[in-house]
C-alpha cells in the first residue's frame, strides 16, 4: 500500500493494524475496543482479525487498564491502551505518573515500559462534561513521559507507529474533532523524527505555533490574514514532550513574532513554556511579546458555550493583530 | 483491635472438616472464624485437611535460619537508621513467618511484586540484603535488577503493584509459561481502588496471580477496622476466586497455603487471595510512634505468638537442632549484620549527573539540554577554583 487518502481515525486504525501484524508482542487494550471497535470506531475490525488475545476488551477501570499494561510491558509485551475520553484519564493518572513514567529511571534503565496511552482529546464535538478536555500539559510536566499529538492523517499513522516502537511510554493525544478529516497517507514513506515540529505554511511576519486540533484553525487564520496582506508562518509542534524549541526558534528568528495556540487553558499551559523558552532564546529577535491563545481558567464549559471557550479564527486573528501592532 | 482467641492455638484433630476457631464465638468478632494453622504458638504441629506439608528436618531448619537472619538484618537496618546511616526504615519485625513462608513457596520462574517491607521475601529470592538499603539511604530508588531475581522493585504507592502483578500474570498466561505471580500488599492497601481493580482484572482474565495480604493489623495508625467491615480474605469471594486466612505467624501454614495457591495459579485455575493474619511488632516506619495509637498489652499478647519462637520450640523439642546449631546461627547473624553495616557505610552517594540518567530509554531533548546546562554550571566552580 502506498499513498492513499484516508481519515485521521482510519489512519490510526491502519497504524494499529500494521503494528499488530508486525510485532506479535503488540496488544490493544481498552474499554469497548473489541466488538464495538471503540466508541469512535478507531479499533474497528481489529479484534475480528487479531483475536481477543491481541485486542482486549477490559473492565471499566482506567487505573486497571494502565496498571495491567505496565505489568504486561514488564513481561515483554507492547500494550497500546485506549482511554475512552480525555476526562476519563484521571483515574489512571496515578498509575501513569507514579509508575509508568518513573520505572525506567528508578530501575536505572533495567526496566523498559513501551506503553502507548491513546487519548481522544479536545472539544468542538458538542459533548457532555469530561469529554472535551485538553490535559496535555499535565502529562508533559512529568519527566519520563513523552507526549505527542498528530494534526493530520499521515502524522496520525506514522507518529503512532513511532510511539509503539519507542521504548518509552508515550501519551498519544488524538484530536477527536479531526477524526473524520481526510488527507494523504503514504504508508511506504520514511517518516521524520517523532518529536520534530514542522512548518506547514511559510510566512515572514509572524509565527503561529499550534498542535493537534488547532493546526487547522491556525492554517485558516493564516489564510485569512493573507487576504489582508499579512504573511503568517504556521508551525505544527506535533510533540509537547519534548518540544522542538529549535524549530520554533528558527521560525521566530525569521518572523520576529510568535503566537501559540492551543485548546487547553492558557495558564501554566504548553504555551507558557514556549513563551518563556522563546523569550530566553530569541530576546533580541522578538518584536513583540509572545502571545498565547487558548482556553480559560474555567472547567470546560457546557457545549453550547464551547465555541466561545475554544480559540476560533477570530480570537487567533485578534492575537495576530495585537502582536503585529507592537 | 481484635485477636484470635486462645482456642485457635489448640491442636485440632486430623480430618476436621475445616479449620475453625469458632468454638469460642463469644470472643470472636464476626467472620473471624477461619485460620489455617499448622504450627501453634506453643510449637505444636497441627494438621489441616486442605493444606498439608511434611517438611524435612533440614527444611525446617532452613525456614528457621531464614527467619532469624531476616530478623537480624531488619534489626540492623533499624539501628543504622537510628545512627543516621539510613533516612528511613520500614521494619518487618513480627512478619518473618508470613514473608519466609510465602517466599519459600515460590519457584524460580515465578515473579514477585513486593511493597516496601518485603525484606524477607527478597531474601528468599536471593536479592542481596544490602541492595534493599539503597532506597532507604537515599542513593537510589531500587538497587537491584528486577529480572535477575524475578523480584520487582519496592513500590511505595500503596497497592499500585497489585495491578502490575496482574498484568504480568496476564502475560505469563499468554506465554503459556509454567509460572505464577505473587503480589504482596497490606491491610491498608486493601482500601485502595487499585487492589480492587487488580482483583477484577485477575478474575476476569483468570490470571495466574496470588494476592498475599499481610494483615499486620495497622496501616500506620489506622486499625484494620478502619479499612474493612468484613475479614479481608472474604473479599475474594465477591470477585469470584477463593480467599483464605492463614496464621501469618506460622511459617509452615504460610508455606503450605502459598504453595497450594501458586500451584493452583500455575495450573490455570486463576487467582487466589491469602490473608496472612499477623502483627507488625514495631513501628510502621522509623518515623512512626506506635505508642500514640496502641497499647503495650496488645504487643505483649502478640509476642506470645512470635513466629520464630514457636519454630524454635518445635526444633528443640523434636531434637532437630541443638545448642551448637543455634550458636552457629547466632554467629552467622552477627556476620550478616556486620556485612550490612559495612556495606551501608561504604555506599557511595550517586554522581551529580546521575539525576539526568535513565529518565528516558530513547533520550529526550529537554533532558539533554538541562544536563548540558547543569554540567556547565558545575564546571564553572572548578574553573573558579583553578583560577585562584
Amino acid at each position: 500500500m502506498a499513498a492513499e487518502k484516508m481519515s485521521l481515525s482510519k489512519a490510526i486504525n491502519a497504524s494499529l493494524r500494521t503494528a499488530l501484524e508486525t510485532d506479535p508482542k503488540v496488544l490493544i487494550m481498552g474499554e469497548d475496543v473489541g466488538k464495538l471497535g471503540g466508541v469512535f470506531r478507531v479499533t474497528d475490525g481489529l479484534q475480528k482479525d487479531f483475536g481477543e488475545d491481541r485486542v482486549i476488551d477490559t473492565p471499566l477501570a482506567e487505573s486497571g487498564i494502565v496498571g495491567t499494561a505496565i505489568g504486561l510491558a514488564l513481561r515483554g509485551y507492547r500494550p497500546v491502551v485506549e482511554i475512552q475520553f480525555d476526562g476519563f484519564v484521571f483515574p489512571a493518572y496515578d498509575q501513569i505518573v507514579t509508575q509508568l513514567a518513573k520505572m525506567h529511571a528508578r530501575s536505572l534503565g533495567k526496566v523498559k515500559l513501551p506503553v502507548v496511552v491513546r487519548i481522544p482529546y479536545g472539544g468542538g464535538i458538542g459533548a457532555v462534561e469530561h469529554h472535551s478536555e485538553s490535559p496535555e500539559a499535565l502529562f508533559a510536566h512529568v519527566a519520563g513521559l513523552k507526549v505527542v499529538s498528530p494534526a493530520n492523517a499521515s502524522d496520525a499513522y506514522w507518529m503512532l507507529q513511532q510511539a509503539i516502537d519507542s521504548d518509552d511510554p508515550v501519551i498519544y493525544f488524538e484530536p477527536k474533532r479531526r477524526y473524520h478529516d481526510k488527507s494523504e497517507v503514504d504508508t511506504a514513506a520514511i517518516p521524520g523524527p517523532l518529536h520534530a515540529a514542522r512548518v506547514v505554511r511559510q510566512g515572514t511576519d509572524l509565527t503561529l505555533a499550534a498542535y493537534g486540533p488547532m493546526v487547522k484553525v491556525a492554517l485558516d487564520a493564516a489564510a485569512a490574514a493573507a487576504e489582508e496582506g499579512k504573511s503568517i508562518e504556521v508551525l505544527d509542534l506535533r510533540s509537547m514532550s519534548p518540544i522542538d524549541f529549535d524549530s520554533v526558534q528558527r521560525s521566530v528568528e525569521r518572523t520576529g513574532r510568535l503566537v501559540v495556540v492551543h485548546e487547553a487553558p492558557v495558564f501554566l499551559g504548553t504555551g507558557s513554556e514556549i513563551a518563556a523558552r522563546i523569550t530566553e532564546r530569541c530576546f533580541y529577535h522578538l518584536q513583540a511579546p509572545v502571545l498565547r491563545v487558548g482556553g480559560f481558567h474555567s472547567p470546560y464549559p457546557p457545549s453550547r458555550l464551547e465555541d466561545e471557550y475554544l480559540p476560533g479564527l477570530d480570537r487567533v486573528l485578534d492575537a495576530v493583530d495585537r502582536a503585529l501592532a507592537y | 483491635m481484635t485477636v484470635e482467641s486462645t482456642a485457635a492455638r489448640k491442636p485440632r484433630r486430623s480430618g476436621a472438616k475445616r479449620s475453625t476457631t469458632a468454638r469460642d464465638t463469644k470472643k470472636q468478632p464476626a467472620g473471624q472464624t477461619e485460620l489455617v494453622q499448622l504450627l501453634t504458638p506453643e510449637g505444636e504441629r497441627v494438621e489441616h485437611p486442605e493444606y498439608a506439608i511434611d517438611p524435612t528436618p533440614e527444611e525446617l531448619r532452613g525456614l528457621y535460619r531464614d527467619m532469624v537472619l531476616t530478623r537480624r538484618f531488619d534489626a540492623e537496618a533499624t539501628t543504622l537508621q537510628r545512627q543516621g546511616e539510613l533516612g528511613l526504615w520500614a521494619s518487618l519485625l513480627g512478619q518473618e513467618a508470613a514473608q519466609i513462608g510465602s517466599g519459600r513457596a515460590l519457584h524460580d520462574a515465578d515473579y514477585v511484586f513486593p511493597t516496601y517491607r518485603e525484606h524477607g521475601v527478597a531474601w528468599c529470592r536471593g536479592v542481596d540484603p544490602t541492595n534493599l538499603l539503597g532506597m532507604f539511604r537515599g542513593v537510589n530508588h531500587g538497587g537491584w535488577d528486577p529480572n535477575s531475581n524475578n523480584f520487582h522493585l519496592y513500590t511505595i504507592v500503596i497497592g499500585s503493584q497489585t495491578l502490575h502483578a496482574t498484568g504480568y500474570a496476564m502475560g505469563v498466561a499468554k506465554d503459556g509459561a509454567d509460572a505464577a505471580v505473587l503480589a504482596y500488599f497490606g491491610d491498608g492497601a486493601s482500601s485502595q481502588g487499585d487492589v480492587a481493580e487488580s482483583f477484577t482484572f485477575s478474575a476476569v482474565y483468570n490470571a495466574p496471580v496470588v494476592f498475599f495480604c499481610q494483615n499486620n493489623q495497622w496501616a500506620i495508625s489506622e486499625p484494620t477496622e478502619k479499612q474493612t467491615r468484613v475479614p479481608l480474605y472474604q473479599r475474594a469471594q465477591g470477585f469470584g476466586f477463593p480467599g483464605v486466612r492463614v496464621d501469618g505467624n506460622d511459617v509452615l501454614a504460610c508455606l503450605a497455603v502459598t504453595k497450594a495457591a501458586l500451584e493452583r495459579a500455575r495450573t490455570g485455575q486463576g487467582p487466589m487471595l491469602i490473608e496472612a493474619f499477623t502483627y507488625r511488632m514495631g513501628a510502621h516506619t522509623t518515623s512512626d510512634d506506635p505508642t500514640r495509637y496502641r497499647s503495650p498489652e496488645e504487643r505483649e499478647l502478640w509476642e506470645t505468638k512470635d513466629p520464630i519462637l514457636r519454630l524454635r520450640t518445635l526444633l528443640t523439642r523434636e531434637g532437630l537442632a541443638d545448642d551448637a546449631y543455634f550458636a552457629d546461627l547466632e554467629r552467622e547473624s552477627d556476620a550478616l549484620a556486620k556485612r550490612v553495616r559495612d556495606a551501608v557505610r561504604a555506599m557511595p552517594d550517586p554522581e551529580d549527573m546521575a539525576m539526568f540518567e535513565h529518565i528516558y530509554a530513547d533520550g529526550h531533548a529537554l533532558v539533554d539540554e538541562e544536563r548540558a546546562q547543569f554540567a556547565e554550571y558545575q564546571a564553572s566552580f572548578v574553573t573558579a577554583e583553578e583560577g585562584i
